[in-house]
């Protein structure tokens, strides 16, 4: 409510929210795709999202922001979707991961990927999945990342560092001083677990700690470890400022675990945090939520216009969203990334929908967290 | 004869039937209708309250979720659920939270006990 009115009186938000977590959460349940819900198609849910009543589309609130058509600026960030395979199925994820996923990049897309991360000036390199660690190359992205002089950054769900054959991860990510993104949304057990399963909370701790024995998240090694917390719930994100030094207190007093950066990030409508929604019957109320809080500034950096993102089949998107939505680049650019052409593709128009309202509401929000200042 | 409507369960009530509607609370505002420089006041420093200081955004969403239990405002109640979680609060924080406004309000009765056994001796023998 901050966001929309800085004057804010009691919350022009009332969200019926989050209850408190509900019982026990598996640890690891079959996907949308496993149980050939209708939900597990991008087509069904790019319909179930079209429909939704907004007080205004996405493209009339950039038109009214004089951001219309939004244009990409550039690409600083090569993000690359290894695969949907997972160890966890989160409640919110919007890839619906798991671990009967079978789609992995293959070799000839891998290949090319490498080869656009040698011979191009793009100066970072995003490892995303699934658990990214889980393709049988991830290694060999790293390695040649690093060797082309990139930032490398690995999207890791933590829990992956316990598994008997990823325990050489820490001492491989530090060693190539790789960029740790992990997610864990909050600091106490209950809400932790209630999005990602029973006892992922305790093992994120003790992958915090294995990280931080290395060096990441230690003033002056200069190995970095970011945290993501994605809200559990159906609100917007805090100000990540504020929660960034109440997780820094918090987890240093109660786990004696440090990280370096909080990163908020909000749910986006889509895939399981989609089914969440359609379940409850909340998308409407939460899609509402996000059109309200539309903040111009923070669609002025949305993070599309400086990524460009990799599916596992070698198509191109602006977006990891835009990917598990189906939504590829614009028609008339490049579209895979065997025909990849930075000059074609970096002041590309951006493919929009009204999930891009997820980006832009209130502080904004992107694979970095906040892009406003709060 | 009772209608049967008036057998309903209470939660059944339709919203026209009670004094507290939540489609009121986003209307907040409209209060600065009749006396804006007055509203414009009370606005611009409710702001400040609650701007992050030396407490935190989850303190003080903290401390209103404890206070409105305390005023018993509905409205309130909402708002500051949501600010909670928002701020990082979680629902083990927000219910001890509560439990201090009601430990206050439980305690401020049993503590006039005192006042009750002074006057008892005044007129006791």
């Amino acid at each position: 409510m901050k966001d929309a009115s800085p004057a804010g009186p009691p919350a022009a938000e009332t969200t019926s929210g989050t209850a408190p977590a509900r019982g026990r959460v598996s640890r690891v349940l079959p996907t949308l795709n496993k149980r050939r819900l209708p939900l597990a198609s991008a087509t069904a849910q790019r319909g179930i999202l079209s429909r939704v009543p907004l007080p205004t589309s996405f493209e009339d609130a950039l038109e009214q922001a004089g951001l219309y058509p939004l244009r990409a600026t550039g690409i600083e960030v090569l993000q690359i979707n290894v695969g949907k395979k997972c160890n966890q199925t989160c409640r919110h994820c919007h890839v619906d991961a798991g671990p009967d996923r079978t789609e992995m990049m293959s070799d000839a897309v891998l290949d090319r990927c490498l080869e656009i991360v040698e011979n191009s000036s793009i100066p970072t390199v995003d490892v995303t999945g699934g658990a990214p660690e889980l393709h049988k190359r991830w290694r060999e992205i790293v390695q040649r990342g690093r060797a082309a002089g990139k930032h490398v950054m690995d999207r890791c769900n933590l829990t992956i560092l316990l598994l008997p054959n990823y325990r050489y991860l820490p001492g491989f990510l530090a060693e190539h001083r790789v960029e740790v993104v992990a997610s864990l949304p909050h600091y106490r057990p209950a809400l932790t677990n209630a999005q990602r399963g029973d006892g992922v909370f305790e093992e994120s701790i003790e992958a915090i700690q294995m990280l931080n024995a290395v060096g990441y998240g230690m003033e002056g090694s200069g190995l970095v470890l970011n945290l993501v917390t994605n809200p559990v719930g159906t609100f917007l994100p805090g100000s990540q400022s504020a929660l960034e030094r109440d997780w820094k207190q918090q987890l240093r007093r109660r786990y004696g675990v440090e990280f370096n950066h909080l990163y908020t990030i909000t749910n986006l409508p889509i895939s399981r945090y989609l089914e969440f929604l359609e379940a409850e019957g909340r998308t409407h109320e939460y899609l509402e939520r996000l059109a309200n809080a539309f903040n111009p500034t923070a669609a002025a950096g949305v993070m599309c216009r400086t990524t460009l993102s990799v599916g596992w089949d070698g198509t191109l998107y602006d977006c990891d969203f835009n990917q598990m939505l189906e939504l590829p680049l614009s028609p008339g650019v490049p579209r895979t990334i065997f025909d990849f052409d930075p000059a074609a593709l970096e002041g590309r128009e951006i493919v929009l929908g009204p999930h891009c309202f997820g980006c832009t509401a209130g502080s904004g929000s992107s694979c970095g967290g906040a892009t406003v200042a709060s | 004869m009772l209608d049967s409507a008036d057998h309903r369960d209470p939660g059944s009530t339709t919203m026209d039937q009670t004094y507290y509607r939540p489609d009121d609370l986003p209307r907040f505002e409209e209060i600065g209708r009749e006396a804006s420089d007055l509203a414009a006041k009370f606005f611009d420093w409710y702001g400040a309250v609650f701007a992050e200081g030396a407490l935190t955004a989850r303190e003080k969403a903290l401390i209103a979720l404890a206070v409105s239990h305390a005023v018993q405002c509905p409205y309130c109640i909402d708002a500051y659920t949501s600010e909670s979680l928002r701020n990082g609060a979680d629902a083990e924080q927000m219910t001890e939270a509560v439990h201090v406004a009601a430990a206050i309000r439980g305690g401020a009765s049993l503590v006039h006990g005192v006042q009750m056994r002074n006057h008892l001796h005044r007129l006791g023998m």
